[in-house]
C-alpha cells in the first residue's frame, strides 16, 4: 500500500513536470525525452487502422469520407515532413512562404489520392501483427484482408521526430508511398517547367 | 609442343569464359540509379509504354468491364480453374527452386481441387487454409543467382526486368498444360486464362486507372511499382537486414535528399 501510494506521487509528480514543460512550450522541442517505443508504434498504427475502419465502413458519401481522411492524416501522420521529402531538391529552393502552402496543399492532395485507395478497402479489415525498431524509426506490420482476395502485407513507419509518434510511410506489398509520390511529384513538377506556384495551385484540384 | 597450343588455347577459352561470365555478373549487378533503377533502355521502354496504353485504353480496358458483368460465382469458378491449371507450372518451378514445401504444398493443391473441387472449378485448398505459392521461372532465375538486369516494358504483357522476360519466355514455352493438353483443351485453358485475366484487370480497375492515366508520368509509375512489388516478392525487402535494401527513406535525416 505504501509503495502505491509513492508510485501515485512520483507519477503524479511526473505528470505535474510534463505539464509544466509543455506549458512551457518545451514539449513541441524536437526531440522529446519520452523516447518512441515499439508498443506506442503500435499503438498509434492500431488507432490510426480503428479510425480508418470507422471511415470505409460510415456509410458517408465520398466527399465527407475524404474530409474525415484529410483529418486522419494530419492526426497520425506528418504530412509536413513527408510533403517536404516528396518535393526532393526543389525544396531546397523554396521560400518558407511557399513550403508551408506547398504542405497544406499536398495534405488535401494525399487525403484524396490515398483516401480513394482506402475506400477499396470496404469490407475487409487491416490487423496489426508487430512492431520492431530498425534504425532510427519503427516499423509496424499489418495484414490487410479484404474479401475475396489473399491477405496482403501493409508496413508503416512510425517516428517521434517531430516531437510526436507520427507515421511517415505506408508499404503496401513492397511498393512504397514516399518513393511513388517523389516520382509523381517531380513529374507534375516538371510538367509545370519547375514552377513551385503553379503546381501548388494545382495541387488543389488533383 | 604439340601439347602446348592446346593447351594455350584452353586456357584462353576458359578466361575468355571467365571474363564473360564476369561482365554478365557486372551486368546484373547493375549500374542501378539512386533509386535501384537500371534502365538503359527508357526511350524503347517508354514508346512500349505508350502502345501497351493505347492496347489497354482500346481494348484491355472496355473487355475487361464485359468481364466485370459476368456473375460472380462464375467468375471465381473460371479463376480457380485458371489458378488450378497454373500449378503444374509453378510445381515444376518450386522443384528447380528446391522448394520443396512450396513444391508440396503446389502438389497438394492441385491434387485436392481436382478431386474434391469439381476438377479445379471450387478452390477447397484456400478453403481448407491451403494457400498457394505461385511463381514463376523468372523467380527461379533469381534463386539460381541470376540478377535482375534492366528493366524493360513488353509489348502487350507489360512491366518487366531482362531475367524476368527470359523467364516468361521459358515458362510460356515449357508449360505443361500446353504441352500436355490436346489442342482444344489446350485452347480452351488459354481462353481461361486470359478472361482469368481480363477479371483482375477488372477487380483492381480503380488502382490501375488511376495510375495509368491519372499520374504524372505513368511509365515511370509503373515502373517503380513493379520494381517495388517483384523485388519485395522475391523476398529481397524482408528478413533482418530490410531496412538497409527496401527503399527506406528517412525523411528526417536529410530532408532536402533526392
Amino acid at each position: 500500500m505504501p509503495s502505491d501510494v509513492s508510485r501515485d506521487l512520483t507519477l503524479s509528480r511526473r505528470s505535474f513536470a510534463l505539464a509544466l514543460l509543455s506549458a512551457a512550450g518545451l514539449a513541441a522541442l524536437p526531440r522529446p525525452a519520452l523516447a518512441l517505443t515499439a508498443d506506442a508504434a503500435k499503438a498509434l498504427v492500431d488507432k490510426t487502422v480503428a479510425d480508418i475502419n470507422g471511415i470505409i465502413n460510415s456509410g458517408k458519401s465520398e466527399g465527407a469520407m475524404l474530409k474525415d481522411f484529410e483529418r486522419l492524416f494530419t492526426r497520425y501522420a506528418d504530412v509536413p515532413t513527408i510533403a517536404r521529402s516528396v518535393l526532393g531538391t526543389a525544396a531546397r529552393s523554396a521560400s518558407n512562404g511557399q513550403l508551408s502552402a506547398y504542405s497544406k496543399a499536398f495534405q488535401g492532395y494525399i487525403s484524396r489520392k490515398y483516401g480513394r485507395r482506402f475506400r477499396e478497402f470496404q469490407g475487409g479489415r487491416i490487423d496489426v501483427a508487430e512492431a520492431r525498431a530498425v534504425k532510427s524509426y519503427f516499423e509496424v506490420i499489418s495484414t490487410a484482408r479484404l474479401p475475396g482476395d489473399a491477405p496482403f502485407e501493409v508496413r508503416w513507419h512510425v517516428s517521434d521526430k517531430s516531437g510526436k509518434s507520427l507515421f511517415f510511410n505506408i508499404i503496401i506489398e513492397g511498393v512504397n508511398m514516399l518513393a511513388s509520390e517523389r516520382t509523381e511529384m517531380g513529374a507534375l513538377l516538371d510538367q509545370r517547367g519547375g514552377d513551385l506556384d503553379r503546381l501548388i495551385a494545382d495541387l488543389k484540384s488533383l | 609442343m604439340g601439347l602446348n597450343i592446346p593447351f594455350k588455347s584452353w586456357l584462353a577459352l576458359r578466361i575468355s569464359a571467365l571474363l564473360m561470365a564476369g561482365s554478365l555478373v557486372a551486368a546484373c549487378a547493375a549500374p542501378t540509379g539512386p533509386d535501384g533503377i537500371d534502365d538503359p533502355f527508357e526511350p524503347a521502354n517508354r514508346s512500349v509504354h505508350a502502345f501497351n496504353k493505347g492496347v489497354d485504353r482500346a481494348l484491355v480496358r472496355p473487355a475487361s468491364k464485359g468481364v466485370g458483368i459476368v456473375p460472380e460465382p462464375v467468375r471465381r469458378g473460371i479463376d480457380n480453374v485458371a489458378d488450378t491449371l497454373s500449378l503444374p507450372g509453378d510445381i515444376a518451378n518450386n522443384l528447380l527452386q528446391l522448394r520443396l514445401v512450396d513444391a508440396g504444398q503446389n502438389t497438394l493443391r492441385l491434387g485436392v481441387n481436382l478431386t474434391f473441387g469439381l476438377a479445379g472449378l471450387l478452390d477447397v485448398s484456400s478453403e481448407l487454409g491451403l494457400q498457394g505459392a505461385p511463381t514463376d521461372f523468372g523467380e527461379t532465375l533469381h534463386v539460381w543467382g541470376v540478377g535482375e538486369g534492366p528493366y524493360l516494358e513488353l509489348p502487350l504483357s507489360g512491366p518487366s526486368t531482362a531475367r524476368d522476360a527470359v523467364g516468361l519466355i521459358v515458362d510460356t514455352a515449357l508449360d505443361p498444360v500446353g504441352r500436355v493438353l490436346p489442342v482444344r483443351e489446350a485452347n480452351a485453358a488459354r481462353a481461361i486464362r486470359l478472361f482469368s485475366r481480363l477479371g483482375d484487370r477488372n477487380r483492381f480497375a480503380d488502382t490501375v486507372d488511376s495510375l495509368l492515366y491519372d499520374s504524372a508520368d505513368s511509365y515511370a509509375q509503373a515502373r517503380l511499382l513493379y520494381l517495388q512489388n517483384r523485388r519485395f516478392q522475391l523476398g529481397q525487402t524482408t528478413g533482418a537486414d530490410a531496412a538497409s535494401n527496401d527503399g527506406f527513406i528517412d525523411p528526417y535525416e536529410d530532408p532536402y535528399a533526392q
